[in-house]
C-alpha cells in the first residue's frame, strides 16, 4: 500500500538529508566570506594552513570520538589520555623522564620517533580497549566509565611526569608537529590522510556498516548476529588510538609532553563530532561532517582571535554555536519530517 | 442493547466536520467527518497508513487540521497543545505508554496534581487512600506505592485509563490499547470499557484487531488512504467482519486468508527438539519458562505454532536461536547436535528469526534499507579485505524488491519510513540473503495491514517450497491456520498439541492452547 503518508515522509526525508549534511558546511562558509569581509588577511594562505595546523589535534581525536558516538557511546577520557600518551611518548623518545631539552639532534639515549609514536598510539589503544572492557562486560555506562578514566589518567600522567613537563625532542620527532611538505603543515596532512582513512572504514567497510548497526538498534544488531560487544570495544580502541597519535603530534608540534595538556579537548572534541550531525543517540552521522565540525570550531576561535575578540569572549560564542547547531539540526528534522 | 436507541439520538459530544490535514503539499487526511456520542464506543479502523494516528494528533492537540472543523461538546475546538485536550476532559491513551516507571502508581496518578497537606506539603497519606479508590474502579487491586516498573503491561494499561477517569474525562482515545495483552486481559479491559460506556463516557477505540472491535463497538468510522471509506452501525447484533474488512482495503475479504491447498511435505526433519527446558532469569521475570518442549520441523514445511501471548511461542524461539539460555535438552539441525549460545552462533548454522517487536527487535529505523537488508549477511556482500562490494548488495536488494514486491523509494531510503508490511519484507529479505536452512517468525503479520498479510503469507508459502523449514508463531488463528501445514500449540512454556493444518479448526486450536489445569498437572 503506497500511502500518502509513505509518500510525504519519502520525499521529506531526502530534503532533509541534504540540508542536515549541507547545514553545517554553509555555515562554515558563512564564517569563513564574514571574516574576511572583516578582515581580508583571514584567507590568506599562511593563516589558512595554520588554521588546519590548530584543528588537527582535537580534530584527529574527534575522528576517533565520531565512531564511538555513532555507537551511541561518549569518551570523555580523551584529553587526559593525550596528556598520558604525551607523557609515554616523551619518556620512550627520550629513554626517562629528565627533562632536559636536547642539544643536538643525533646523540640522545632515547629510543626515537617511531618508537614513541609507536608506543602512545599502543597505549592509547590499550587504555581505550580496558575502558571498552568496562563498559561491556562490567556493565557500567560509558559516561560513568570515561569519567573514571578522566581522572585516573590524568592522575597517571601526573605520577609518571611528577607534574612538570617533560621537553626537548630530537628534529625528526619535531618535524611531525612543526614541518612542512610544500606550504602544508605536517599536522593538517596527518589530519587529512587520518580523516580520508576513517570516511572509507564507516563509508565502504563491513565494519563500518556494524557500527552504524550497533549504534541504530543494539538489540536489532545482536539478533542479526553482529557481535555487538566486540564492536563497542573496538570503538574505544580506535578513539585511544587517535589519542594517541594526536599525543605524539602535540608533543612534537610543542617540543613537549605537559602533564596538563589536553585538559577540556573532550568537550572541543564532542562539539566537534556534535556540530558535524552526529547524533549523540547513535546510528547518524559521518566522518565528512566531523572535519567539518572541526574546521567550524577553529575557523571560529581563528577568526574571533583575529578581529582581538578575548579568549574569555570566544568560548561563550563556541558554547552557544553548539547550541544553535543541534537546535538547527532537530528544527529541520522537525520541520521536514514533521 | 437497549441503551443503542436512546444514545444515537444523544446529540454528539465531539464532532469532527470535514478536516483535511496536509504535510509538504501531500495530504495525510481528506475531508473526514465523524462523531462520537456519550455513552458509546466508536471504533476507529484502518490500515496503517490511512490516517489513523494523524487524526488522533489533531484530536490530542499535538497538531492543528489544515482545514476542517472539530466541535466538542457544542463548542468549537482548537486545541494549541495536549493539555488544552485534557483540560476539556479529552485524554487519549498511547500504544505507548506514558507512565512514568520508576515512580509509584500513586505518583503517576497523581503526577503535577498531588494533594497538599496543612503545611503545603504532598499529603502521601491520601495520595495513597485516593490512588487505591481510583485504581479499584478499573477492577486493580493492588498497593499504591508499588512502583510502575513492577506492573506488567495490562496493569499500567489500566493505570492509564484509572488517571483519565480521575482527570473528569468525557472522552477517551485509546490507541491500540489491546496489543501487548494476553487473551483474559483483553476480556477484562473490555468489561471495563463497557462500564464506562454505561456511566456516559465516549470511547473512541482505535484498534487492528476488527474481532474485538466487532464485538464491543457501537459504531465504527473507517479510514482509508487519508479518506474516509464509510461509517458502519450496530443493527441488532456485532458488525460483521467480512463488512469491515471490505471497507478497509476496498475489496472483498474472501480474497484474504484463503486457505491454500494443502501441500504434501515429505521432507527431512531439519530441526529436532528434544527436552527443551530454560530457568528463570531474574532480569526478565516475565519471561515464561519452558518446560521439556518436544519439537521436529521438516525441510519445507511451515509449522504453525499457536498460543496465546505468556504461552512460551517466543521464548522457545529465542531459546533456539540462542538469544536465550537453555538450562536442559537438545537440539539438533540435520542430525547433528547444536548448541548456539548466541544468535551469531545459529545464524552460522543457516537459522535466522524474524523477531515479534520489529521496531525495538528488528529494524534499524534511521538506517538505510540497504543497510537493513545486507546487515545479517554482510560477508557475503563483502570481499576478504572486508570492504563491502555495494554493487552486489544492491544487486542483490534490487532483486528482492522485485520478488517480494516491497514498496520503497531508493536503498538509501530510512527505513521508518515504509508501511509495516514493506518493512517486514525487508526483513524477511535480509535473512533470505543468508539462504537459511531455518527460518523462524514470530509474529509476521503484526503491525501489517491487511491487504499486505496475504502477500507475506503467499511469500512463507514459497519459502517452504524451496525447502526452507519455517516456523511460524502467531496469535492470530486465522493466519495460523492459512498457511500452516502441521500446527502445534502452546500453554504455559509446554507443547499441548500437534495436529495436521489440514484438520485443524479455530475451535480445536482454542481449546489445546487453554487446556484444563488438571490436564497439564501430569508430568
Amino acid at each position: 500500500m503506497s500511502s500518502t503518508t509513505e509518500q510525504s515522509q519519502r520525499g521529506g526525508i531526502n530534503v532533509a538529508r541534504l540540508l542536515m549534511s549541507f547545514g553545517p558546511l554553509m555555515f562554515l562558509a558563512v564564517l569563513i566570506v564574514v571574516f574576511t569581509v572583516l578582515k581580508p588577511s583571514f584567507i590568506d594562505p599562511i593563516n589558512i594552513f595554520n588554521i588546519m595546523r590548530q584543528i588537527s589535534i582535537t580534530g584527529l581525536i574527534a575522528l576517533g570520538m565520531t565512531f564511538v558516538i555513532l555507537t551511541a557511546g561518549i569518551d570523555l577520557s580523551v584529553g587526559s589520555l593525550l596528556a598520558f600518551c604525551g607523557m609515554v611518548a616523551a619518556v620512550v623518545a627520550k629513554g626517562g623522564t629528565a627533562n632536559t631539552l636536547s642539544l643536538s639532534t643525533s646523540g640522545t639515549q632515547g629510543y626515537g620517533w617511531f618508537a614513541a609514536l609507536l608506543a602512545a598510539v599502543v597505549v592509547g589503544a590499550l587504555a581505550g580497549g580496558v575502558q571498552g572492557f568496562a563498559i561491556t562486560r562490567l556493565k557500567v555506562p560509558p559516561f560513568v566509565v570515561t569519567l573514571g578514566g578522566l581522572t585516573v589518567f590524568r592522575g597517571l600522567t601526573l605520577t609518571i611526569s611528577n607534574g612538570g613537563p617533560i621537553s626537548g625532542f630530537d628534529a625528526s620527532m619535531r618535524w611531525f608537529g612543526t614541518g612542512l611538505i610544500g606550504p602544508v603543515p605536517v599536522p593538517a596532512i596527518i589530519f587529512a590522510a587520518a580523516a580520508i582513512l576513517c570516511h572509507i572504514v564507516l563509508r565502504y567497510t563491513r565494519y563500518g556498516r556494524a557500527v552504524y548497526a550497533v549504534g541504530g538498534n543494539a538489540e536489532a544488531a545482536r539478533l542479526s548476529g553482529l557481535r555487538v560487544d566486540r564492536i563497542l570495544i573496538s570503538v574505544y580502541v580506535i578513539v585511544g588510538f587517535f589519542a594517541g597519535l594526536a599525543a605524539f603530534v602535540l608533543s612534537a608540534r610543542l617540543n613537549s609532553s605537559e602533564a596538563v595538556a589536553g585538559i577540556g579537548y573532550e568537550l572541543t572534541v564532542i562539539s566537534a563530532v556534535v556540530i558535524g550531525g552526529t547524533s549523540l543517540f547513535g546510528g547518524i552521522g559521518s566522518v565528512g561532517g566531523t572535519v567539518v565540525g572541526a574546521a567550524l570550531i577553529g575557523v571560529l576561535q581563528n577568526g574571533l582571535q583575529f578581529n582581538n575578540v578575548s579568549s574569555y569572549t570566544q568560548s561563550i560564542v563556541i558554547g552557544l554555536i553548539l547550541i544553535l547547531a543541534v537546535a538547527f539540526d532537530r528544527w529541520l528534522k522537525s520541520r521536514v519530517r514533521r | 442493547m437497549a441503551e443503542d436507541a436512546a444514545s444515537s439520538q444523544s446529540p454528539a459530544l465531539l464532532a469532527v466536520e470535514g478536516v483535511t490535514k496536509r504535510f509538504a503539499g501531500v495530504t495525510a487526511l481528506s475531508n473526514v467527518s465523524l462523531e462520537v456520542r456519550p455513552g458509546e464506543i466508536l471504533g476507529l479502523l484502518g490500515e496503517n497508513g490511512a490516517g489513523k494516528s494523524t487524526l488522533l494528533k489533531i484530536l490530542s492537540g499535538v497538531m492543528p487540521p489544515s482545514s476542517g472543523r472539530i466541535v466538542f461538546d457544542g463548542v468549537e475546538f482548537n486545541p494549541h497543545n495536549p493539555q488544552d485536550a485534557k483540560r476539556l476532559g479529552i485524554v487519549t491513551i498511547y500504544q505507548e505508554l506514558s507512565l512514568i516507571p520508576t515512580l509509584t502508581v500513586a505518583e503517576n496518578i497523581f503526577i503535577g496534581r498531588a494533594p497538599l497537606g496543612p503545611l503545603g506539603l504532598v499529603s502521601w497519606r491520601k495520595m495513597e487512600e485516593d490512588s487505591r479508590a481510583i485504581i479499584a474502579r478499573v477492577g486493580l487491586d493492588l498497593d499504591p506505592a508499588t512502583p510502575v516498573s513492577a506492573l506488567s503491561v495490562a496493569e499500567q494499561q489500566l493505570v492509564e485509563i484509572a488517571r483519565a477517569l480521575s482527570l473528569k474525562s468525557r472522552l477517551i482515545i485509546m490507541d491500540e490499547p489491546t496489543s501487548a495483552l494476553t487473551e483474559t486481559e483483553v476480556q477484562k479491559l473490555m468489561s471495563i470499557m463497557d462500564r464506562l460506556r454505561k456511566d456516559g463516557v465516549a470511547i473512541m477505540f482505535v484498534t487492528h484487531r476488527l474481532e474485538e472491535a466487532s464485538a464491543i463497538c457501537d459504531r465504527m468510522t473507517v479510514l482509508r488512504d487519508g479518506r474516509l471509506a464509510g461509517h458502519l452501525d450496530r443493527e441488532g447484533g456485532p458488525i460483521k467482519l467480512p463488512k469491515i474488512i471490505e471497507k478497509m482495503v476496498g475489496r472483498a475479504a474472501s480474497e484474504l486468508y484463503a486457505r491454500p491447498t494443502q501441500r504434501d511435505v515429505a521432507g527431512d526433519i531439519r530441526l529436532s527438539v528434544r527436552g527443551l527446558r530454560t530457568v528463570r532469569d531474574p532480569q526478565a521475570p516475565h519471561a515464561i519458562v519452558l518446560e521439556g518442549v518436544d519439537l521436529d520441523l521438516k525441510a519445507g514445511e511451515i509449522l504453525g505454532v499457536a498460543g496465546l501471548v505468556g504461552s512460551g511461542r517466543t521464548e522457545l524461539a529465542r531459546a533456539i536461536f540462542g538469544a536465550d539460555r537453555i538450562a536442559a535438552g537438545t537440539i539438533a539441525l540435520d542430525g547433528k547436535p547444536i548448541a548456539p549460545e548466541t544468535p551469531a552462533d545459529a545464524i552460522r548454522l543457516g537459522i535466522g528469526l524474524v523477531p515479534e517487536d520489529r521496531k525495538h527487535q528488528a529494524i534499524f529505523a534511521a538506517l538505510g534499507i540497504l543497510t537493513n537488508f545486507s546487515i545479517a549477511a554482510l560477508g557475503r556482500y563483502s570481499n576478504a579485505a572486508g570492504f563491502m562490494t555495494e554493487r552486489r548488495e544492491r544487486e542483490a536488494l534490487a532483486s528482492y524488491r522485485k520478488t517480494l514486491s516491497i514498496r520503497m523509494a531508493s536503498p538509501e531510503q530510512p527505513i521508518e519510513g515504509l508501511s509495516g508490511g514493506n518493512q517486514q519484507k525487508v526483513i524477511l529479505a535480509r535473512w533470505l540473503a543468508r539462504d537459511p536452512k531455518v527460518l523462524i517468525v514470530d509474529e509476521p503479520t503484526r503491525g501489517v495491514d491487511v491487504g499486505a498479510k496475504a502477500e507475506v503469507h503467499q511469500i512463507l508459502v514459497q519459502l517452504a517450497a524451496r525447502g526452507i523449514a519455517i516456523m511460524m508463531i502467531s496469535s492470530e488463528l486465522p493466519e495460523v491456520l492459512a498457511v500452516s501445514d502441521r500446527i502445534v500449540t502452546m500453554r504455559r512454556g509446554r507443547i499441548t498439541g500437534e495436529m495436521p493444518g489440514i484438520e485443524a479448526t479455530e475451535e480445536k486450536l482454542m481449546e489445546l492452547m487453554a487446556l484444563d489445569q488438571k490436564q497439564e498437572a501430569i508430568p
